[in-house]
């Protein structure tokens, strides 16, 4: 199956950016994030639609509306940290603009928006072109790096920020640049697994390594791990079962994942 | 035909009556407004804005998974919402400590993705084009019949009598789960109870509002009532309130637009919320 030129490439793109997903994802679910991560994947559809609206590259919209949305609620909340009420009234609200974008695009003479629409929020892992899953896979590989970098301040500001304050780390700072990366992170997996869909990959290979290991090390490979053996799994699923999109069957083997942790795991208090 | 605005505001509410449509949909909306704002009261209070939006988008899955076996797509909505109510089912009660909330996000926002991914594979199963997605994701308030105003009058009704019944213990039990397990209250029955709820809630109110706007009325009126009184029967009262003001300004609106209810409903919703916020801010200056 490797002979296809669109395999190759949504193999090079999807393991990057699983690879990212699931660096990120560990963090943020030790952080408690996962509700930003679902508000920040709907805002990056609401992107979408606007560019194409407005006419810009679809990319642009994600980058721009994810990082605007990102930097508001970690500006709102405290800490950091938005509060749960904050985070549902304003995605509700943004995701009104989405509809009344869609509505703006369908009176509009240009046509054909169903679709866009449709891999936006599901995303077309096997439609990507050479050039857009190089950048991809360079876009996952240095999110993935930054976090490696940032590693051991941002573990011991997530774990204890009082102690990382008294140690001179800038906890808050920390904060705001996570919620940057979990917004790039979102906007450039939005257009592989879509934008409804990423949530799973960031939280559940997270939660799974979660379940598995208590030490940070080993949980974040194991995290990593997870995500792109997900990838590969979902994406030859799909290739072989023509029914089966690939972004549903990435996320299905994530969820499977988790699932299986879970139960392996029994109902012992989970470690964090 | 497009309504347009009168300077007689009088000729503008009657025109609002003259078309049965619109008469169905101030009676549906006023039934949601009711419903979502008193279980959304609940639902803020208890920080469980993400089960409530994971809830809401299942009724994506829920349809297309009724459309491909033939099934009768209401039934698909409760059928999808009540299974994820279950498996979210938290220990709220015994995990006040930051690594059992974690595993509750994570079991929440995996349910959330791995419906959202059957939902998808059903769709392609069954060769569906896409403009019946984004009914289903944003709804269509305009196209309610008298038989679905009656199903959700009685689903508004059943739920909001069994909230009413449970108020108290719930309230205790939201805010102080050990207090509540100390008193010999079923904590568990009523976590458990309290989701089951909010998805009925949820599958009535999505067929009409669509699946992601649903979420708008069931936070936004609440999280703003809880900004001006933290009193639970004021807060109540204020949340309805909100909750009418927001959908019957919002379909005034849009029946004199060309653009979407969702928007309008969304955008007062948050509205509503700013103000409450904002008058809170200027209260504490003083």
């Amino acid at each position: 199956m490797f002979t296809h030129e669109f395999v190759r490439n949504a193999y090079l793109a999807g393991t990057f950016i699983a690879l990212a997903c699931g660096i990120t994802g560990w963090f943020v679910v030790l952080r408690g994030q996962l509700f930003a991560g679902d508000a920040l994947t709907h805002v990056a559809f609401v992107g979408a639609i606007a560019a194409a609206v407005l006419g810009f590259d679809e990319r642009v919209g994600l980058f721009v509306l994810t990082l605007l949305v990102a930097g508001g609620m970690a500006l709102l909340g405290r800490r950091g940290q938005a509060d749960d009420a904050v985070i549902g009234t304003v995605f509700a609200w943004i995701l009104g603009i989405g509809v009344f974008l869609l509505a703006v695009l369908a009176t509009s003479a240009s046509g054909g928006t169903g679709v866009s629409a449709a891999n936006t929020l599901f995303g077309s892992i096997y439609s990507l072109t050479p050039g857009g899953s190089r950048l991809a896979a360079a876009i996952g590989l240095a999110v993935a790096l930054a976090i490696l970098t940032a590693l051991r301040p941002l573990l011991l500001a997530t774990l204890d920020a009082e102690l990382a304050v008294i140690r001179g780390i800038p906890a808050r700072m920390l904060a705001v640049a996570f919620l940057v990366v979990l917004a790039v992170v979102t906007a450039e997996s939005t257009q592989a697994v879509g934008a409804l869909l990423l949530l799973g990959l960031l939280a559940a290979p997270g939660g799974a390594a979660h379940r598995l290991t208590t030490r940070p090390y080993r949980g974040i490979a194991l995290s990593a791990l997870i995500a792109v053996l997900a990838m590969w799994g979902g994406l030859a699923l799909s290739y072989e079962i023509a029914s089966l999109p690939p972004s549903s069957a990435i996320i299905g083997l994530a969820g499977a994942a988790y699932a299986a942790a879970t139960v392996l795991t029994g109902s012992r208090a989970p470690n964090g | 035909m497009t309504p347009t605005l009168s300077p007689n505001p009088i000729t503008d509410l009657n025109a609002l009556f003259t078309f049965p449509f619109m008469v169905n949909a101030l009676e549906a909306g006023t039934i949601v407004a009711v419903l979502a704002a008193v279980v959304g009261w609940y639902m803020v209070l208890r920080r469980q804005s993400f089960a409530g939006h994971t809830l809401s988008v299942m009724a994506f899955p829920g349809a297309a998974g009724a459309a491909l076996i033939g099934l009768p797509s209401t039934l698909g909505y409760y059928l999808a919402c009540g299974g994820a109510a279950l498996l979210m089912r938290s220990r709220r009660w015994s995990i006040r400590s930051r690594s059992g909330s974690q595993t509750e996000t994570v079991t929440i926002a995996t349910v959330q993705t791995l419906g959202l991914a059957a939902g998808f594979l059903f769709l392609s199963l069954n060769n569906a084009v896409l403009g019946g997605t984004e009914t289903l994701l944003f709804g269509t308030f305009l196209g309610v019949s008298r038989g679905q105003v009656l199903a959700l009058l009685i689903v508004a009704l059943v739920v909001l009598a069994l909230i009413a019944l449970a108020a108290r213990p719930l309230l205790l039990e939201t805010i102080d789960p050990e207090a509540a397990r100390a008193r010999g209250l079923p904590v568990a029955l009523l976590d458990a109870g309290f989701l089951l709820l909010l998805a009925a809630a949820v599958a009535a109110t999505s067929q009409i509002t669509g699946a992601l706007l649903v979420f708008a009325l069931l936070v936004a009126p609440a999280a703003a009532a809880q900004q001006v009184t933290m009193r639970p029967a004021l807060g109540l009262v204020l949340s309805v309130v909100f909750a009418l003001a927001i959908v019957w300004l919002g379909l005034g609106i849009a029946y004199f637009s060309i653009y979407p209810v969702g928007f309008y409903v969304t955008s007062i919703a948050f509205a509503v919320y700013l103000a409450a916020r904002l008058a809170r801010t200027v209260k504490r200056a003083r």
